[in-house]
């Protein structure tokens, strides 16, 4: 069963594992740095579809799949899903996942999903009231534009703090502890706001939620940030990845030889154009389940702090002059089920 | 972590980097000036094929109209105006790019509620306000002459 210590954070006792995982891109995620690593990828970003929505949900499906295909399991094997996106009630999942057959809960904690997800899954299975729990959430560039920002043919110019939505999804199956990637502790974050209003600047707005997560496992916890490997933020881009190490600093606490950001790994910011870097709830997923798990699993990644980070704000919010709250959860990754800290 | 909005504003706008003013600007000031250049070549020609004025200016709008929609439909005019920003936005391309990319982009949701009810999402406002000032300017001449 998890325990509880300090305010926010759940040791799992029994360190559930990430059985299996699967991950899916398109063209521009395949020209970026980690394209090679994507499990698959389909150049088409209408994945033979005929809305971005419906090519969403399929994504959605190609990496359930994948993920579950990879550890040989069934749809009917699996107790609980946990899956979420961006578009309005979560059609991306609900669409998804419709035929499936899963016990199914949706989730929404904008770009922070996957981490959200995959706490529940493992806390879910550490208490063993699921023998297998999936998390899975996606992003579409397309479908993310129609509905936050402008039709995708408008002509206007992106400012240098705006964020390119990852066409992408990723899916990880969680079961009884088996091997590495052992999902040792998780911390459940708050809402934080600074007041940020401006949607081209969402790394701003969500910088001081990670911040506050990240300290807040360090302190429950008794750990530094030197004894992980990656402390690995999930579309915080530039700007919001220098706040964050200036926010921490702030708290005398420095991580800057830890730090690696999602949205930071997954393009190549100057050569494919995409600003401060990538965002959405696929990024953070599809660079997890493509090229930080692995590495996990083989042993070169030991201790990883996944902190996965959402704006929450709705384009009523947005609209109607409200300042964008941010949330950030935390899933500590390990290849050990050996403690450090508090056990 | 006790920092005020205010203070995280000022930490934010050191950390973000501007937007590049100065070279934008001077883009916007060719793309705009080669539009409007454009504009008046398809106007001198048509003054040379001898139409009425009123006429030859309003083909030359018209041409300008056809092209931009035309490029938006053909995926480019997305990408000059990337680079040429204010310079595609604000000679009459630029809002007949802002009608025709909304209707291309909710054509899924069909004729009536897709295109018909989201083509003047970004053009709207400056219809209905373009259209107020225009009332307004108006009852003012009409009063001072």
């Amino acid at each position: 069963m998890a325990v509880k210590t300090g305010k926010y954070t759940y040791l799992l006792e029994n360190t559930p594992s990430v059985l299996s995982f699967g991950s899916v891109g398109s063209k521009k995620e395949s020209q970026g740095p980690l394209g090679k690593y994507f499990d698959v990828i389909n150049p088409d970003s209408t994945f033979g579809e005929d809305s971005w929505e419906k090519a969403e949900s399929k994504m959605v499906q190609i990496s359930v799949n994948q993920a579950l295909s990879k550890g040989n399991f069934d749809p009917e094997q699996i107790d609980v899903a946990f899956a979420g996106d961006l578009l309005n009630q979560c059609i991306g999942s609900i669409y998804g996942m419709r035929d499936m057959g899963i016990p199914f809960i949706g989730l929404f904690g904008a770009c922070s999903t996957m981490a959200e997800s995959l706490a529940l899954s493992a806390l879910f299975v550490d208490a063993a009231i699921a023998q297998k729990a999936l998390a899975v959430t996606s992003s579409h560039f397309c479908s993310a534009e129609r509905q936050f920002r402008f039709p995708l043919e408008y002509g206007g110019q992106r400012p240098p703090t705006s964020q390119w939505t990852v066409t992408g999804s990723g899916a990880c199956v969680v079961g009884q502890s088996a091997a590495a990637p052992y999902i040792k502790a998780v911390n459940i974050g708050c809402i934080e706001d600074l007041g940020i209003k401006d949607a081209n600047n969402m790394g701003a707005a969500m910088a001081p939620a990670a911040a506050k997560t990240i300290a807040r496992f360090l302190q429950d916890t008794h750990t530094r940030p030197e004894d992980y490997d990656m402390i690995l933020t999930g579309d915080l881009g530039q700007i919001g990845s220098a706040l964050l190490l200036q926010l921490l600093g702030q708290e005398k606490i420095d991580i800057t030889a830890q730090h690696q950001d999602c949205g930071l790994l997954i393009y190549d910011r100057d050569a494919q154009d995409v600003h401060a870097g990538g965002s959405g709830c696929g990024c953070a997923a599809s660079v997890l389940c493509s090229f930080i798990l692995p590495k996990i699993q083989k042993g070169t990644l030991k201790e990883v702090l996944f902190i996965a980070t959402g704006a929450l704000m709705s384009p009523t919010s947005s609209m109607q002059g409200e300042s964008i709250p941010g949330i950030a959860h935390l899933v500590h990754l390990s290849h050990s089920k050996v403690r450090k800290g508090v056990e | 972590m006790a920092l005020s909005p205010k203070e995280y504003d000022r930490m934010t706008k050191k950390t973000a980097p501007n937007s590049k003013l100065g070279h934008n600007m001077l883009v916007a000031f060719f793309v705009g000036g080669l539009i409007c250049t454009i504009g008046q070549g398809v106007l001198s020609w048509l003054l040379y094929l001898d139409l009425p004025a009123d006429d030859a200016k309003t083909i030359s709008s018209m041409c300008l109209i056809f092209l931009s929609a035309l490029l938006t439909g053909l995926n480019c005019y997305d990408n000059i105006a990337k680079h040429a920003g204010a310079g595609t936005l604000v000679p009459i391309t630029g809002f007949a790019n802002a009608m025709v990319s909304p209707a291309l982009e909710f054509r899924r949701e069909g004729l009536i509620l897709g295109v018909g009810g989201k083509m003047f999402t970004i053009a709207g406002p400056v219809l209905v306000y373009g259209t107020a000032a225009s009332v307004l300017y108006g009852v003012i001449l009409a009063i001072i002459r």
